[in-house]
């Protein structure tokens, strides 16, 4: 079983009907116990991270989170909260993944937010299995996770930022796979299948 | 670098796909899940669905459509029509929208756009201006559907929606809607300067050419168009082919 960590913060919706689609057996929850016996976690999260850090707070599940040894997906803000620090709210974050989130500096030309489809490359995780790199994702955000040694994929707007993160049994994607059609699709099943 | 974005509008009304040339003379063009999921297999890059009815009649939104569109399909989609507060578009959030689209009600009332943002972030706030030039070469936004004219000039009132926090901006030309003579490219130019979310050109494909202009000398971030694609006149996969041939940087 899957959970997807509901703590008020976003499109639980959209992730768990791309579960559905794979076939994935899931459910969303708040309650510590159900996350702790799961085989897998989903972090999901759209808009700002200071906010999302104050809902994981309140639902108390910060350490829930860090202790777990299965694997975990960030996505979106989900994985910039498990980043060290976000400039967005300046807020201080759960420090699993070994970087910063930043925000894309408004330079001539740059569209902000970064929205739409764009590549990744330099990839380095089984959760990328079967990409050979070059493939387009689906990005939606204005802030932006630094190049790190975590960092299993880059991409490029304006500058280069890691795209996915791994460090141990977590793994982050700054681009949304369950919105990425059939690229999203099989990091997914790559997801269910670590 | 971000590829360039090509969006079919399924405008729904009654549960129901309908384009209609300047919104008028509605026709029936099918099912809203099944195109749309025909779309995302030709490679759309997003799909925007809005209800038509809803502004015009007062109609409330189309939740349970929603909802459908989300568990099919794969890729990101818009819902406008008939927003009109911020209850409106977290029941949309809640069915599976990724983003919305808000129009006569952000004229209205522009503070629904920031509480919107404030809310569930830039990324899901689409602020979409229907503008009709004027004699005097002035770019006014209309509301209801082009029905009523408003006093919002084009280029502030896109500036006002992303300070306000819009991530988005869709603008279509009443002027060209409906037409096939092309988009305004040298408004659509002249709006990209002013402002640095991205910009969704709409209204007035006819060719694959247009497309072309609008995304090259319009600088318009994503194309969306209805017609030529409702009508079979070009699938979506061929029109991107073009494009890339033309050396747009689209994704195949």
């Amino acid at each position: 079983m899957i959970a997807i960590i509901d703590y008020k913060c976003g499109n639980l919706g959209s992730v768990a009907n791309a579960l559905k689609r794979l076939g994935g057996e899931f459910e969303i929850t708040s309650s510590k116990e159900t996350i702790e016996k799961a085989d897998r976690v989903i972090l999901p999260g759209v808009g700002n991270a200071a906010q999302a850090m104050e809902r994981l707070k309140d639902a108390d599940l910060c350490n829930t989170i860090l202790n777990l040894r299965k694997p975990v997906l960030g996505i979106c803000v989900g994985m910039q909260i498990m980043c060290r620090h976000s400039q967005e709210g300046d807020v201080e974050c759960l420090g699993i993944f070994d970087t910063k989130v930043k925000k894309f500096e408004p330079v001539e030309g740059l569209k902000v937010p970064h929205m739409g489809w764009n590549r990744i490359n330099n990839l380095e995780s089984k959760l990328l299995k079967g990409l050979k790199g070059g493939e387009y994702v689906y990005y939606i955000h204005s802030y932006y996770p630094q190049l790190c040694p975590d960092t299993i994929a880059t991409t490029v707007h304006g500058t280069m930022f890691s795209g996915a993160l791994k460090y141990e049994n977590f793994y982050g994607t700054q681009f949304h796979p369950e919105k990425s059609g059939d690229i999203g699709e099989t990091i997914l099943k790559n997801f269910l299948e670590l | 670098m971000v590829a360039k974005r090509i969006i079919p509008c399924l405008d729904v009304k009654e549960g129901r796909t309908v384009k209609g040339i300047n919104f008028t003379g509605l026709q029936d063009v099918g099912d809203p899940v099944e195109l749309g999921e025909y779309y995302s297999k030709c490679g759309a890059d997003e799909l925007v669905y809005l209800d038509i009815s809803a502004t015009k009649e007062g109609r409330g939104t189309f939740t349970r459509l929603v909802e459908k569109i989300s568990e099919r399909i794969n890729i990101p989609f818009t819902v406008g029509g008939g927003i009109s507060s911020l209850d409106d578009a977290s029941r949309l959030l809640d069915a599976g929208a990724d983003k919305i689209s808000i129009n006569s009600a952000a004229i209205a009332n522009p503070a629904l756009i920031d509480a919107i943002a404030g809310k569930y972030g830039n990324q899901f706030v689409v602020v979409a201006i229907d503008a009709r030039q004027y004699p005097d070469s002035r770019w006014l936004a209309t509301t209801h559907g082009g029905s009523r004219p408003s006093d919002k000039e084009l280029f502030s009132w896109a500036y006002e929606a992303q300070e306000r926090g819009a991530g988005e901006i869709l603008f279509t030309s009443m002027d060209h809607d409906g037409t096939k003579k092309g988009y305004p490219c040298s408004t659509f130019a002249e709006l990209s300067g002013r402002i640095n979310i991205p910009i969704i050109a709409s209204g007035g494909a006819g060719s694959v050419q247009d497309i072309a202009d609008v995304l090259t000398f319009g600088k318009a971030d994503a194309a969306l168009a209805a017609s030529i694609f409702h009508y079979g006149e070009i699938t979506v996969g061929a029109l991107k082919g073009e494009l890339a041939k033309m050396k747009i940087d689209v994704r195949l």
